[in-house]
């Protein structure tokens, strides 16, 4: 088994209570059955869309946010799985694209020596 | 933790009429984005973290610190309610007037004030049912559209104007003033009667979305019987007309959204629950001299809800029900119940005269259930061709598929 970072960017519309709670559920149920495979390394944590930018040698800061706010990330979770092909087949269920958001899938480097 | 069902959307009304209330309905737009921020947060931390413990109290705590928050980044640019005076200005006051202001005892009052600010007499009455929705009960303009088979455009335009209306008021509505309560109390049991009819003989062929409807003009209802001033016998009338009727949505229209009449009702599909409730609360309601159209149509939901069968039903008293409440609000929708009232107990041809005898029946004539009487009526009579022709113009004026296909079969028993 190896490790994936899941970045979750933008998906941050349908903003009705309904919506909003509809698509709550649709995460868990997502999450949920993941761990439930063994896929869940960490869960991971929800990440606030405001912060600073620090950048440059002259160590430049600045308000976030950084990019377009279909970009933001949003929050992350550490999987596990076969390999990035695998990877990339679980995070079709994330409901982050019903809002025309996007999941990065990132292979944490492993050091075999 | 599991969420209850709507969970979001009843917060939200209690969520932005706790902040409208701290920052005046001048702001009610400042409200509801704040509120907006609160399901944010929590939807982002929950659905990684699972759902808190009391979500409610969760909800509430993060749009009071939203509210805080916006208190003191907005100070200086805006005022806030006029009512609470001074308490936003010293950092010294406002946490702990915030605080307080959010407490459970405060936001049912909240609720109120909302309730009956939207009821405005300067709004018309579809835009004071919109607004309720809107605002108290948390549906989205769509939702409030699907429900009225409404356009987008149309619904969203009408809760635009009526929140500026509002806004302009520069006051929530004082519930604490006996007189004006009082005075404003009628309005809002028809505001609530009329989101109650809406779900229960209104045009959404969605079953789910009608029994939504009818359990948020409960609710609401509900919730004036707890105020002292607010539990009159008029609003026991009303909720008791409510969980009567409420209690036949499950047999009146099936899984299938099936249209079922009050005749071939499965009636052990009945809530009984709702029924003894129902029971309970015009027991209650028989507390004043005043007998409104509510204790009346209550009485006639009562009747109904203890008779075994269609055929085992005190139909004259529901002709004497029907009576009285032709004395007290005349319409020809009532002369027309009255009329399937005394066909029942006194066969088809009476039936018959009696809606020919209606008076301004032109304004039955796009009602689809005007033909559909007489056609029945006729069908009784073994007259087959004259009811194939009130069936035909009946199923021309139908609403929605639901009601279509109710008419279509009563066609074919006609062949």
């Amino acid at each position: 088994m190896s490790e994936f970072l899941y970045l979750y960017r933008g998906g941050e519309d349908g903003r009705t209570p309904e919506r909003l709670q509809v698509m709550m559920q649709k995460w868990m149920t997502w999450l949920k059955d993941l761990a439930a495979k063994g896929h869940i390394k960490d869960q991971g944590q929800p990440l606030e869309r405001r912060g600073k930018l620090v950048s440059g040698r002259q160590k430049t800061v600045t308000d976030g946010p950084f990019a377009e706010v279909k970009d933001v990330v949003g929050g992350y979770t550490l999987i596990e799985a076969r390999d990035l092909e695998q990877a990339v087949e679980l995070s079709k269920g994330c409901p982050i694209f019903e809002l025309d958001g996007a999941v990065e899938v990132r292979p944490v480097q492993t050091l075999n020596l | 933790m599991e969420l209850s069902e709507h969970l979001f959307r009843r917060e939200s009304g209690r969520m932005v009429a706790a902040l409208t209330r701290i920052f005046g309905v001048h702001n009610l737009a400042l409200a509801e984005d704040v509120v907006q921020e609160a399901f944010c947060r929590a939807v982002e931390v929950w659905k990684f973290r699972g759902v808190p413990e009391n979500p409610s109290a969760w909800l509430m705590a993060t749009a009071r610190n939203c509210a805080l928050d916006a208190l003191r980044r907005e100070r200086t640019a805006r005022t806030f309610a006029p009512e609470l005076g001074r308490l936003h200005e010293s950092e010294w006051t406002l946490a702990p007037a915030v605080h307080q202001l959010f407490g459970p005892n405060e936001i049912k009052d909240d609720l109120l004030r909302m309730m009956f600010s939207c009821c405005n007499p300067r709004l018309s009455e579809e835009a004071q049912v919109a607004l309720i929705l809107h605002i108290l009960c948390g549906f989205s303009v769509d939702e409030i559209a699907a429900a009225f088979v409404s356009s987008h455009a149309a619904v969203e335009k009408r809760i635009t104007r009526a929140k500026r209306l509002l806004g302009r008021s520069r006051k929530l509505f004082d519930v604490g003033a006996a007189a004006d309560f009082s005075a404003r109390l009628p309005a809002v049991h028809t505001a609530l009667y009329l989101l109650f009819n809406e779900g229960y003989h209104g045009a959404s062929p969605e079953a789910a979305v009608r029994a939504d409807l009818c359990r948020e003009a409960m609710r609401l209802t509900a919730l004036l019987l707890e105020h002292p001033l607010g539990a009159t016998p008029t609003t026991y009338a009303l909720a008791a007309l409510m969980s009567l009727n409420a209690a036949r949505l499950p047999a009146r229209i099936d899984t299938d959204g099936r249209l079922n009449t009050l005749f071939d009702q499965d009636r052990s599909r009945w809530d009984q629950e709702l029924v003894s409730e129902g029971l309970d609360l015009l027991e209650r309601s028989a507390g004043g001299s005043e007998v409104s159209d509510y204790h009346v149509e209550a009485a006639i939901a009562a009747v109904h809800a203890e008779a075994p069968s269609a055929e085992d039903t005190d139909w004259r008293k529901i002709v004497a029900l029907y009576d009285m409440l032709m004395t007290i609000h005349p319409s020809p929708i009532v002369a027309l119940n009255r009329a399937i009232a005394v066909a029942q107990s006194e066969g088809p041809e009476r039936g018959l005269e009696e809606i020919g005898a209606i008076d301004h029946s032109d304004r039955l004539a796009t009602y689809p259930f005007y033909a559909a009487a007489l056609g029945e009526l006729e069908l009784r009579l073994g007259r087959r061709d004259e009811a194939r022709r009130h069936f035909e113009h009946a199923i021309a004026l139908a609403r929605n598929p639901m009601e279509r296909r109710f008419l279509d079969q009563r066609l074919v028993a006609c062949a």
